[in-house]
This record gives structure tokens, C-alpha cells and sequence, in this order.
């Protein structure tokens, strides 16, 4: 089976169908930056951009996603040139540990996709900026941090929507 | 996770194996399969049939393919204006990324995550018939105070599908026996004796749309719901309304509550209760009240009584108050 991971095309031979997107990603790719939190996409560490949309790699079969273009933290910026989400955390200390950075980076830039398209969340009012504080953090709650970095990821989110 | 025998569905006889289970996003399932409590056979995949389109019906009324994601539908445009309470449920429920994932067929067919049925080392009459309940004098916090069993007492956990049943929704299936039509509102069965057996559908049979007849008042509709914590988690209790008011009158109204039951609970008595009332808060707690008299709370989940009472009244006021305005 085949799969498209950051614009490179890869063969896997004899893969097991059980083995979900992460593990693929992790175990075979040995591109380690989505993490296994959870394993139960409770938390959002594993979260990588599947054609532009972020999704949840522990609950997806990559058997399932021969034909998606899958994006990993490492396929976001360049070395010595970071994308402008990556750059905001570093700029607003948006972590302390680190093991959930790379899904709340993977998940903020699907997350300002996701804006840049108008779509609503549960904090949303009509005519709402629709990346105030509230919005933010809801639109971000399917990335949970255990050292609750959570206020410095606001502003970096907002740095990198150019607010 | 058992072994399994993937195929790619091209066509609804592939539904058909013995063992085979169909898989839309996977949120629940892939879940369920890692924890040993779905073990399919044979995991047909239906993401690459043609049902992924949000378009309307002759007539007025929307049709939702099964596969549309939740984020999808939650942010279309028709949706949000003429069923808010649809995107409100919607965006109510798990996560961005987990509504990239999760269908809308998916998202009606997830099962309940009582403890004891996400535990397969547990006894559990929805995942091992007969093996017995532990729920009943266990963890029943956030089960059924509604339409449960002494077998039984889970709730379904979507809250898509309690908007669906305010609104009348209609279930497109397709299967072995044909096409066929079921309301959102007759889709699940309550647990009685076989608790295993969520809704009515057939082995093979397949969710294609979901239709949402036109329902003009429902311009003005709104889901609440109450969790443990602000965002990402499941509901211990939510209300879907949508309500018609004229010259201070309930001339027409909508009303489901969920997590209180095996399946999204339309308020039918509620309703019937308030038509021709004045809207008032007296009178959509009354409502509220009838509705609940039949209800059996355990030791601990009578709360769930004067929450959804006073979820129904907030909703309720709160619509009342657009419509006055």
C-alpha cells in the first residue's frame, strides 16, 4: 500500500491492516512528531492535517488513506524558516514539556483553515470575531495539555493568523 | 484488535458478508475495535460511495448524504438558517478534529459509551447478551432515566441526533430487502430483552441520507447542552427546541432531550402539552414535567430530572424572547 505523507510518496509492503495512521506514521515513516497521547482520540496529540483538514491519526486506518495527502508536523515550514503557527509558539512560549506541541500545531493550522472558511464553533455568535479569547480555546479543545500551557498557545494562535 | 479482512465498498451488496461491518469515519468504531468490543469480520469501507452531498429537496427540506462530515454540515449555510438547532447540536459535539471525521450515517449508528460496554472484560448485555448488567448498582451517573430495562439502562451519546429528532428527520436506507424510509425518531430501539440491538436496521443495510422535511419555525430553534466541563465531552444532559409562537400563543413546537435515554427522547407529551399555551415559563416547565413523569431515575442520575427541566425552560425563554423581539 501506498501513502503521501508531506508531498513524498511511500510504499509499505506487508502492512498489517490494523495498524492505524499514527502507528504507520511513527513505527514504518519514523516521522515521530504526532504523538500517541491517548491512543482514543480523547486528547489530540496525534492530531496530523489529512488534504487540509485535521483529523485524529490513532482512530484512522491508514490502509484506509492510500489516495489522502497527509501532513505532519514535519512537513510544516522549513529548516531555519518556521510556519508562522510554529513560530507564534516559539514566540509566546506556547509549551512546556512538549509532547502535545505538534497536534496543537497541527491542529491551529487546520484550526485557521477552518476560520479562513467562516465555519462556525459552539462559541460562536452572529457577527463575532471569530478569533477572540472564547473562540480560540473552544476551537481548540480537542487538544488537551497536561502541563496547561494553554494561555501562551492564545496569543500565539492569534500572532500566526496575523492579528 | 482481532484481525479483519479490509474491502473498499464499491456497491451495498458488499455489506452483505457474514461479519461485516460497515466503517464511515471510524471515531467510534476504529474505538471500539481497539477495545476489543467490535470485532468485525470484514470492515467494508463506504467513504468512497457517492453519498457525500448536502442538497434540497423537491418541496423545500434539505437532504444530507451519510458521508457528509459533521464539520461539513455543521457549517453549511442552508443548515444554519433554516435548522440552527442542527449546527448548534453539531458543533455541541467532540472535537474539530472529530467532526472532520465523523458522518453524519456514523454519527447516528455510534453506540453508547457506558463504561461496562466500552469495557469488553465487563459483563455487559449490550456486548455480550445474558452476561447481566453492572450499570444498574454501578457507575449510572450519566445513564438512562427514560426508556431503559432492567437489562439496560445506557444512553445514546450523539447530540446530532437529538436535533435530528426535533426536526422529524427521515432516514434514507438501503440493504438487502430494498430501500426503505425510517424516521429518526423509530430508528432505535429501546433495549428491552435485547439491549444488543441498537436501531432497527437489518444486516447490510446501509444509512444513504438523512432527509430534514421543511419546517419553517424551525428558523428559530436552539440545542443547550449541560457537561461535566466546558467543550469536548459527552452530554449528561441537552434539549433540541425549536418553537412557533403566535400572539403569545405556542402555536407549534419541537422538543427532544438527550443523555437521558437509549435514544434520542422526543418530547411528544411535552409538546402536546404546549400547544395553544401561552409561552411562559410556567407553562414550558409544566410541559417539561409531563414529560418527565414516566421517568425512573436510578440512585444516581436523578439530577438529571430538574437539569432537563430547567434546560427546556432556558432554551424554550430563550427562543420566546428572539420571537418577541
Amino acid at each position: 500500500m501506498r501513502l503521501t505523507v508531506n508531498g513524498a510518496q511511500h510504499h509499505l509492503v506487508g502492512l498489517d491492516p490494523r495498524t492505524t495512521l499514527l502507528d504507520a506514521l511513527r513505527e514504518r515513516l519514523h516521522l515521530t512528531g504526532a504523538k500517541n497521547g491517548c491512543d482514543h482520540g480523547q486528547c489530540g496529540a496525534c492530531t496530523v492535517l489529512l488534504d487540509g483538514r485535521r483529523v485524529n491519526s490513532c482512530l484512522i486506518l491508514a490502509i484506509t488513506q492510500q489516495d489522502a495527502e497527509i501532513t505532519t508536523v514535519e512537513g510544516l515550514g522549513h529548516k531555519g524558516e518556521p510556519h508562522p503557527v510554529q513560530q507564534g509558539f516559539l514566540d509566546h512560549d506556547g509549551f512546556q514539556c512538549g509532547y502535545c506541541t505538534p497536534g496543537q500545531i497541527c491542529s491551529a493550522v487546520g484550526m485557521l483553515d477552518e476560520v479562513g472558511k467562516g465555519w462556525p464553533s459552539a462559541a460562536t455568535s452572529d457577527g463575532d470575531d471569530l478569533l477572540s479569547d472564547a473562540e480560540i480555546r473552544e476551537r481548540m479543545s480537542g487538544n488537551l495539555c497536561r502541563c496547561a500551557a494553554y494561555p501562551n498557545m492564545v496569543p500565539a494562535i492569534r500572532q500566526a493568523a496575523g492579528r | 484488535m482481532k484481525t479483519f479482512a479490509y474491502r473498499t465498498a464499491t456497491g451495498l451488496a458488499d455489506g452483505l458478508e457474514p461479519g461485516a461491518v460497515f466503517l464511515a469515519g471510524g471515531t467510534n468504531l476504529v474505538d471500539l475495535m481497539k477495545l476489543g468490543v467490535a470485532t468485525p469480520d470484514v470492515l467494508v469501507d463506504v467513504n468512497k460511495l457517492p453519498m457525500s452531498e448536502v442538497g434540497e429537496l423537491p418541496g423545500g427540506g434539505v437532504r444530507i448524504g451519510s458521508s457528509v462530515r459533521n464539520s461539513d454540515l455543521a457549517a453549511d449555510q442552508r443548515v444554519r438558517t433554516a435548522y440552527p438547532v442542527l449546527s448548534q447540536a453539531l458543533l455541541a459535539g467532540a472535537s474539530g478534529q472529530l467532526r472532520n471525521m465523523a458522518t453524519t450515517g456514523g454519527n447516528l449508528l455510534q453506540r453508547t459509551r457506558c463504561r461496562y460496554f466500552m469495557d469488553a472484560t465487563m459483563p455487559c448485555n449490550k456486548h455480550r447478551p445474558g452476561s447481566g448488567c453492572p450499570a444498574r448498582d454501578g457507575d449510572h451517573r450519566n445513564l438512562a432515566i427514560l426508556g431503559g430495562s432492567p437489562a439496560c439502562v445506557a444512553t445514546h451519546p450523539s447530540d446530532m441526533a437529538v436535533a435530528l429528532a426535533a426536526l422529524d428527520a427521515v432516514v434514507q436506507l438501503d440493504g438487502p430487502t430494498g430501500q426503505r424510509s425510517v424516521p429518526v425518531t423509530e430508528l432505535y430501539r429501546l433495549p428491552g430483552d435485547t439491549p444488543d440491538r441498537d436501531t432497527v436496521l437489518e444486516h447490510g443495510e446501509l444509512i444513504t441520507a438523512v432527509d430534514l422535511p421543511a419546517l419553517p419555525f424551525a428558523t428559530r430553534s436552539a440545542y443547550r447542552k449541560a457537561r461535566d466541563r466546558a467543550s469536548y465531552a459527552f452530554a449528561v444532559g441537552s434539549v433540541a427546541a425549536a418553537i412557533d409562537i403566535q400572539d403569545g400563543l405556542v402555536s407549534d413546537v419541537r422538543l427532544a432531550f438527550g443523555a437521558v435515554a437509549p435514544k434520542p427522547w422526543r418530547a411528544f407529551a411535552a409538546e402536546a402539552a404546549l400547544r395553544g399555551q401561552p409561552a411562559t415559563r410556567e407553562h414550558f416547565m409544566a410541559a417539561a414535567d409531563v414529560e418527565l413523569r414516566d421517568a425512573r431515575p436510578l440512585r444516581d442520575n436523578a439530577y438529571k430530572l430538574p437539569l432537563i427541566r430547567n434546560l427546556t425552560v432556558s432554551v424554550l425563554e430563550g427562543l420566546a424572547g428572539e420571537v418577541t423581539r
